[in-house]
């Protein structure tokens, strides 16, 4: 056992925290930093910067734009990055959706999106959930039916994340209504621009519109944007619901968030159960990084790793509290919520309340954190 | 980075673990040895000592072995997951570590030579009654007349104090400062006592007992003596996840073969969710355990005390959250002798409570937190 980095990845990491800090502009990181909603266009920019250097999707194979780094380089890139306040690559191009189509896909939809999704041509939503198959997601009941060459799509999905922006979303659809429901699911990739696609905006608690539900009325899919055979949709969601050990948990996020809180708080912080309450969060999240290290340090075939549940469940919990903490010390200032801009009550203290609510989500959503407990006990302890 | 014990740490680890066997096969061995004096065993201990773990710490030069500090750790988990009442943590780790720390040549050669060997228990006698975590003792004061020093006052709990051939004392010296002796036991007056997890402690009264310095007389080693503690606290941390490991393992195991209801318990989504939660807790322990003993081998006593706080801390809320809930859901069972997660839970209290409990390092902790920006972990 050993705590220090290698020469190689102490290098590397520093390597990492200067193109973050020269190459990204100033303004995106800031309003990261600041904790204030990024725009389209800067999630785009940012990206394409990123990928320009070689850094958007390191964990792809060689040949679609990745790096061949080990998991403890992804985990230092992943981390820096954070910390740097550089947003990261959009979830659903670079870490489901591109990591499926170069597993899954066939050649010609390798060529088609890889490059695309990689470089934020394409912004993908991911169709997943519906009303009434959320955790239970193979009760889903979009269908997909066979006309000729295409598929004919009907059905609502839900909770659709930043599908005001999306040009395509991956689906599972029900192909098969008569088999045992896992087996009768197929994964359709859809331009969401077809005749018969209709997004709806959802209003969250914290006022915010980051959610849609997405309708498919008899919308003409091409038999060839199926990723995989039919009735193989639910082996694919697996793995791209699995495939993550790195960043399961925003360690980085949420230490850059408590230290952000600390010194706009800093007023604040005379108070010794204020400083309790930091110390502890401050330990628990050490506890957690080190944890995230230990899961990533010792291994290479990048297989999932069970205590990516365990990264998960603690990540959003401390994650949650951080922001727990943040609207107690704001006070009366959160009340300032949708004040105007001129509102002489800081911007931290404002956004403390949306923060907190917006962030109830994080125990909720990428399998609940129930759904975590379930796999923490089943498969790991054996119950 | 490497987080995974090596090949000869693992090797070490089966010889501890099957020669704790031989001892501690079950929990009914460690009742039976706890119920009488000394409360350890002693033909296990010279065992120990043959096998080289008494001699671990110290350098070669000293009649030790001269390993690191995961080695040591490790032989705290192992004692930890049989709650073996050896007094390795009291003997080895804290008084042997003042001797290391602060004695003098000879002294290291004689006293860790023959601790090694298994010839001489040691215990430290470092505590005022009523007295918190602290290196400076005033509750024993060290008086001086030409070269002759003598000591005055009391000093409990010492752990493992009772049975100790000698004590290495922590005593305010004269001239302001703490200094530290090395006392026989026939100058002094010892009342032994059970501790909660039938370990054992004394009450030592000191009345112008005579007293060897240790190390250069009258100096000042407050410094040496809060490194030592910082390290025992770390190896404390060690010996309590080995007994959290076994909670956990005993609790799933029962909660797969008990039936009630006409079912085993793990049908019940309400108990597996929290044995799920206490295995979160433990990984997280885990991690500052391995973290805290790595920090040891940097040897820069600012961290060694940063990372004692904060496993200190872990271990305190870990420890009550594992110990409880393995006892929560074994039911009555737990609140017997003779089943080892309730006394494991004693034992984990008992070590908080003697090396610092979570109260004590948070509000250390608290003291802190304006002086960096983010806690890091390399
Ligand atoms: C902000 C946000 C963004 C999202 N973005 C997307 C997206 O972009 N694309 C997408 O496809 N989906 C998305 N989701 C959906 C998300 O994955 C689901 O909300 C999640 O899977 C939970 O499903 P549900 O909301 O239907 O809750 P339910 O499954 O109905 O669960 C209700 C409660 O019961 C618990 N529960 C359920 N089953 C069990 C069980 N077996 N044992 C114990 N407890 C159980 C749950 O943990 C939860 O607490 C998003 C959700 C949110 C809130």
């Amino acid at each position: 056992m050993q705590l220090e980095l290698s020469p190689t990845d102490a290098e590397f990491r520093t390597r990492m925290r200067e193109l973050f800090t020269t190459k990204v502009p100033q303004e995106i990181r800031d309003t990261v930093l600041a904790g204030r909603h990024l725009s389209h266009d800067q999630i785009v920019e940012s990206q394409r910067i990123l990928n320009a250097e070689g850094l958007a999707v390191p964990h792809w194979p060689t040949e679609w734009g990745g790096q061949d780094w080990t998991d403890l380089q992804r985990h230092l890139w992943h981390e820096e990055m954070q910390r740097a306040g550089v947003p990261l690559p959009l979830a659903f191009n670079a870490s489901m959706i591109g990591p499926v189509i170069a597993q899954f896909g066939t050649q010609e939809q390798k060529e088609r999106f890889l490059p695309a999704t990689a470089n934020l041509d394409i912004w993908w939503s991911q169709g997943f959930s519906e009303p009434d198959a959320g955790s239970d997601l193979a009760s889903l009941r979009t269908s997909a039916v066979r006309d000729g060459d295409d598929w004919v799509v009907n059905g609502q999905k839900t909770w659709t994340t930043l599908g005001q922006y999306g040009d395509w979303i991956f689906t599972l659809v029900r192909t098969d209504p008569e088999v045992k429901k896992q087996a009768g699911i197929s994964m359709l990739l859809i331009d969401m621009t077809s005749p018969g696609v209709e997004v709806r905006p959802i209003e969250l608690i914290d006022g915010g519109h980051e959610v849609n539900e997405v309708w498919f009325s008899d919308v003409r899919v091409p038999g060839d944007l199926m990723v995989g055979d039919p009735g193989q949709g639910w082996t694919i969601a697996k793995f791209l619901l699995g495939n993550e050990r790195v960043g399961v948990a925003p360690v980085g996020a949420t230490k850059r968030a408590l230290a952000r809180l600390k010194s706009e708080a800093a007023d604040l912080m005379d108070d010794p159960l204020v400083r309790a309450r930091v110390a502890e969060l401050e330990n628990d999240l050490l506890a957690l990084e080190l944890t995230a290290l230990r899961v990533v340090a010792h291994s290479s075939d990048g297989a999932p790793h069970p205590a990516s549940s365990v990264l998960k469940l603690r990540g959003s919990e401390l994650q949650q509290a951080v922001s727990e903490l943040a609207l107690d010390l704001a006070g009366p200032a959160s009340l300032a919520a949708r004040a105007d801009d001129d509102s002489p009550q800081e911007g931290w203290a404002r956004r403390s309340a949306p923060t907190y609510l917006n962030l109830r989500k994080a125990s909720i959503y990428g399998g609940s954190n129930e759904v975590q407990r379930q796999i923490i006990s089943r498969t790991i302890l054996g119950l | 980075m490497d987080f995974t014990p090596d090949d000869e740490q693992q090797a070490l680890r089966e010889a501890v673990r099957g020669l704790l066997a031989t001892t501690y096969a079950d929990h009914d061995a460690r009742r039976r040895t706890v119920a009488e004096d000394p409360g350890f065993d002693e033909k296990l201990w010279g065992r120990l000592a043959e096998m080289g773990v008494l001699g671990l710490p110290f350098s070669e030069a000293d009649g030790g072995v001269g390993a690191g500090p995961v080695e040591i750790g490790i032989v705290c988990q192992e004692l930890g997951r049989v709650l073996a009442p050896e007094p390795y943590l009291a003997s080895v780790v804290h008084a042997g570590g003042l001797v290391a720390a602060c004695g003098t040549a000879e002294q290291k050669a004689d006293v860790l030579g023959r601790l090694s060997a298994g010839d001489l228990v040691l215990a430290a006698a470092d505590t005022a009654p009523g007295a918190r975590w602290s290196s400076a003792n005033d509750g024993v004061r060290a008086t001086v007349e030409g070269d002759a020093w003598t000591l005055t006052g009391v000093a409990d709990p010492v752990v493992g104090g009772a049975r100790a051939d000698l004590l290495v004392v922590t005593a305010a010296l004269p001239d302001g400062g703490t200094g530290l002796f090395l006392v026989s036991p026939e100058a002094v007056e010892r009342t032994g006592y059970v501790a909660a997890d039938l370990t054992r402690a004394a009450s030592v009264r000191f009345d112008a007992s005579a007293a060897t310095p240790l190390g250069e007389p009258g100096r000042d080693l407050s410094a040496s003596i809060a490194t030592i503690s910082d390290l025992t606290r770390i190896m404390g941390a060690n010996q309590a996840l080995g007994v959290m490991q076994s909670q956990v393992r005993a609790t799933t195991d029962y909660l797969k073969s008990r039936t009630q209801f006409g079912v085993t318990l793990n049908t019940f989504q309400a108990l597996t969710f929290r044995a799920a939660d206490m295995y979160v807790s433990l990984e997280m322990a885990q991690s500052m355990v391995d973290w805290a003993t790595m920090t040891i081998a940097g040897g820069d006593p600012a961290v060694v005390a940063d990372a004692a706080d904060r496993v200190g801390l872990t271990i305190a809320r870990t420890g009550r959250h594992v110990g409880q809930e393995a006892i929560q859901l074994h039911g009555g069972i737990a609140m017997t002798a003779e089943y080892a997660v309730g006394v494991g839970a004693a034992h984990v209290e008992v070590l908080g409570q003697w090396l610092g409990n979570g109260a004590h390092h948070l509000s250390r902790l608290a003291d802190r937190v304006g002086e960096h920006e983010m806690v890091d972990a390399v």
